[in-house]
C-alpha cells in the first residue's frame, strides 16, 4: 500500500498529464457522433456575444456588398412572382403552410478544420431548434445542430459528418452529399448508381427524402466524376454555389411537418421489429 | 510568484485568447493557414514554478480556446502535451543551465529561444493535426498543414514575443 502511495506521489505529474489528455480524447472521440453536447460550443453565452460584438463593428464594412446580394436575390424572386400564372385569389393565411422561415446573420465562420462549425446570432428565444435547415439565397450551407437562448451552432456541410440528402436536378437520382474534408469550395455526392447519365456542369440540388431542407434548392454543379472502386457508383466532386469563405446573411428553414414526418417514420420501424 | 504577476499572466492569457480567437482564427491566409499565438502563453509562463498548476493551465487554455473554435478538444490535448513535456525541451535547448536558480529565458541567446519556441509549436502542431485527421490514410495532408501551419505560427509567434518581450534588460 505505501508503494502504491509513493507511486502515485513520484509520478504526479505524469498522471495529471495522462488523466488531462485522457478527458480530451473522450471529447474529441465524441465530437465524431452526431449529437454534442449542447454547452461546450460557441453559441453559448460568453462566446456568443464576443462573436456578436465583432461581428457588429466588422459587418459595416461589407454593407455595399451585401446590399447588393439582397437586390439581386430580390431581383431573382420578383422574376418568379410576375412570371407566375396566378390562381383567382391570393392565399394570405398561415395555416397551408409547410415551412417557416427566419433570417439571421453568421457571426462565427470556419472552413479550415475537418469538422466546420458556424455561428450564428438567432437562438431558441427566435424559435430555433435542432435541425433546423440554414441556406443562403445561393445555396444551402448547413444544419443547426445546438442552440443557446440567443445563438444557435450550425453544422456546416464543410464537415466531415455532414450528411445530406441530394439528387441531380430535373430527375429522381438521389444520393447522400458529404465531404471529404481536402478542398472547401468542393463537396462529394456518393450513391449515384452507374447506369444514370451525367455531364460535367449539370446541376445539384437537394432531394425530397429529407425532413429538413425543402426539395430543389440548389447545391452546386458537377465538377468531376469517375467510378468508385466497387465499379458500380458514381464518386461525384460537387462545385459549391456558396462562397463558404464570405457569408453573412442565412435564411432558417424549419419544417412545420417535421415531427408528424418523424413520428410517422418511428412507428413505422417499431412495426417491423 | 507576486500578486503583480499573477495579475499580469490573467491579463496575458485572456489577450492571448481573444486575440487568437477574434483575429488569428479569421486570418486563414492562403485558405488554410491560421498561426496559434496562445502557445505564447506556454512559453512566456515562469520556468520555476509548480508543474501540476502549469499543466493544468495548458490544459484550461486549450479548452477555453476550443470552445471557442469548436474544435473539442483538439486545442486542449495539444497544449497540455507541450505543457507537460517543456521541461524536457527546455533541458534539450538549454542544456544544464536551466537547472540553476538564475536561470532566466532573457538570459539565454537569441537563437536558443527560438529554438525553443519552435520545438513547443512544432510537438503542438503535429499533436493538433494527428488528432484533427484521425486517420494515416491522409498522412499527405497531415504533412501539409503541419509544416505550412509550424510556419506561420513561428513567423507570428516570433513577431509578437519581439514586440512584447517579458523581460527587458
Amino acid at each position: 500500500m505505501q508503494q502504491i502511495i509513493n507511486f502515485l506521489i513520484r509520478n504526479k505529474t505524469t498522471l495529471l498529464y495522462l488523466l488531462l489528455l485522457f478527458i480530451s480524447l473522450i471529447f474529441t472521440v465524441q465530437s465524431h457522433s452526431y449529437h454534442r453536447s449542447t454547452f461546450f460550443n460557441s453559441a453559448n453565452w460568453v462566446s456568443g456575444n464576443i462573436f456578436q460584438t465583432s461581428s457588429n463593428i466588422s459587418s459595416y464594412f461589407g454593407l455595399r456588398e451585401e446590399n447588393n446580394s439582397l437586390l439581386e436575390e430580390n431581383r431573382e424572386l420578383r422574376n418568379q412572382l410576375f412570371n407566375l400564372t396566378l390562381r383567382d385569389s391570393l392565399e394570405l393565411d398561415t395555416t397551408g403552410l409547410q415551412y417557416s422561415i427566419l433570417t439571421g446573420r453568421i457571426i462565427k465562420n470556419s472552413y479550415t478544420n475537418k469538422k466546420n462549425y458556424l455561428t450564428i446570432n438567432l437562438g431558441s428565444e427566435q424559435g430555433v431548434v435542432q435541425d433546423m435547415g440554414v441556406i443562403t439565397a445561393k445555396g444551402i450551407l448547413g444544419i443547426v445542430e445546438a442552440s443557446s437562448a440567443k445563438y444557435a451552432n450550425v453544422q456546416s456541410i464543410l464537415n466531415t459528418n455532414s450528411n445530406i440528402n441530394a439528387k441531380i436536378k430535373n430527375t429522381n437520382y438521389f444520393g447522400s452529399l458529404t465531404w471529404n474534408g481536402s478542398d472547401f469550395t468542393t463537396v462529394q455526392l456518393e450513391d449515384i448508381p452507374r447506369l444514370v447519365p451525367l455531364m460535367v456542369g449539370d446541376t445539384i440540388v437537394t432531394g425530397a427524402m429529407s425532413s429538413i431542407f425543402p426539395e430543389n434548392i440548389p447545391i452546386g454543379v458537377i465538377k468531376k466524376f469517375d467510378l468508385n472502386t466497387s465499379q458500380s457508383f458514381y464518386q461525384i466532386d460537387v462545385g459549391l454555389f456558396n462562397d463558404m469563405t464570405n457569408i453573412r446573411n442565412v435564411y432558417l428553414i424549419g419544417n412545420l411537418d417535421r415531427a408528424e414526418i418523424l413520428e410517422l417514420q418511428t412507428s413505422i420501424e417499431d412495426g417491423q421489429e | 510568484m507576486g500578486r503583480n504577476n499573477v495579475f499580469i499572466h490573467i491579463v496575458r492569457f485572456i489577450l492571448l485568447v481573444l486575440v487568437q480567437v477574434l483575429v488569428f482564427n479569421q486570418l486563414n491566409f492562403l485558405g488554410f493557414i491560421n498561426p496559434m499565438v496562445y502557445i505564447l502563453f506556454l512559453f512566456w509562463y515562469p520556468i520555476k514554478e509548480n508543474r501540476m498548476l502549469f499543466i493544468g493551465l495548458g490544459f484550461v487554455l486549450g479548452l477555453v480556446i476550443d470552445i471557442f473554435s469548436d474544435t473539442l478538444a483538439l486545442h486542449s490535448a495539444a497544449s497540455v502535451t507541450i505543457a507537460y513535456l517543456r521541461p524536457a525541451m527546455m533541458r534539450f535547448v538549454f542544456g544544464v543551465n536551466y537547472e540553476f536558480q538564475s536561470f532566466r529565458l532573457s538570459n539565454t541567446t537569441l537563437v536558443q529561444q527560438f529554438t525553443f519556441l519552435a520545438l513547443l509549436i512544432l510537438v503542438h502542431h503535429v499533436v493538433f493535426y494527428s488528432l484533427e485527421i484521425f486517420s494515416l490514410a491522409n498522412l499527405l495532408l497531415i504533412l501539409k498543414k503541419v509544416v505550412f501551419n509550424v510556419l506561420g505560427s513561428i513567423v507570428m509567434c516570433t513577431l509578437l514575443s519581439s514586440l512584447f518581450s517579458t523581460e527587458k534588460e
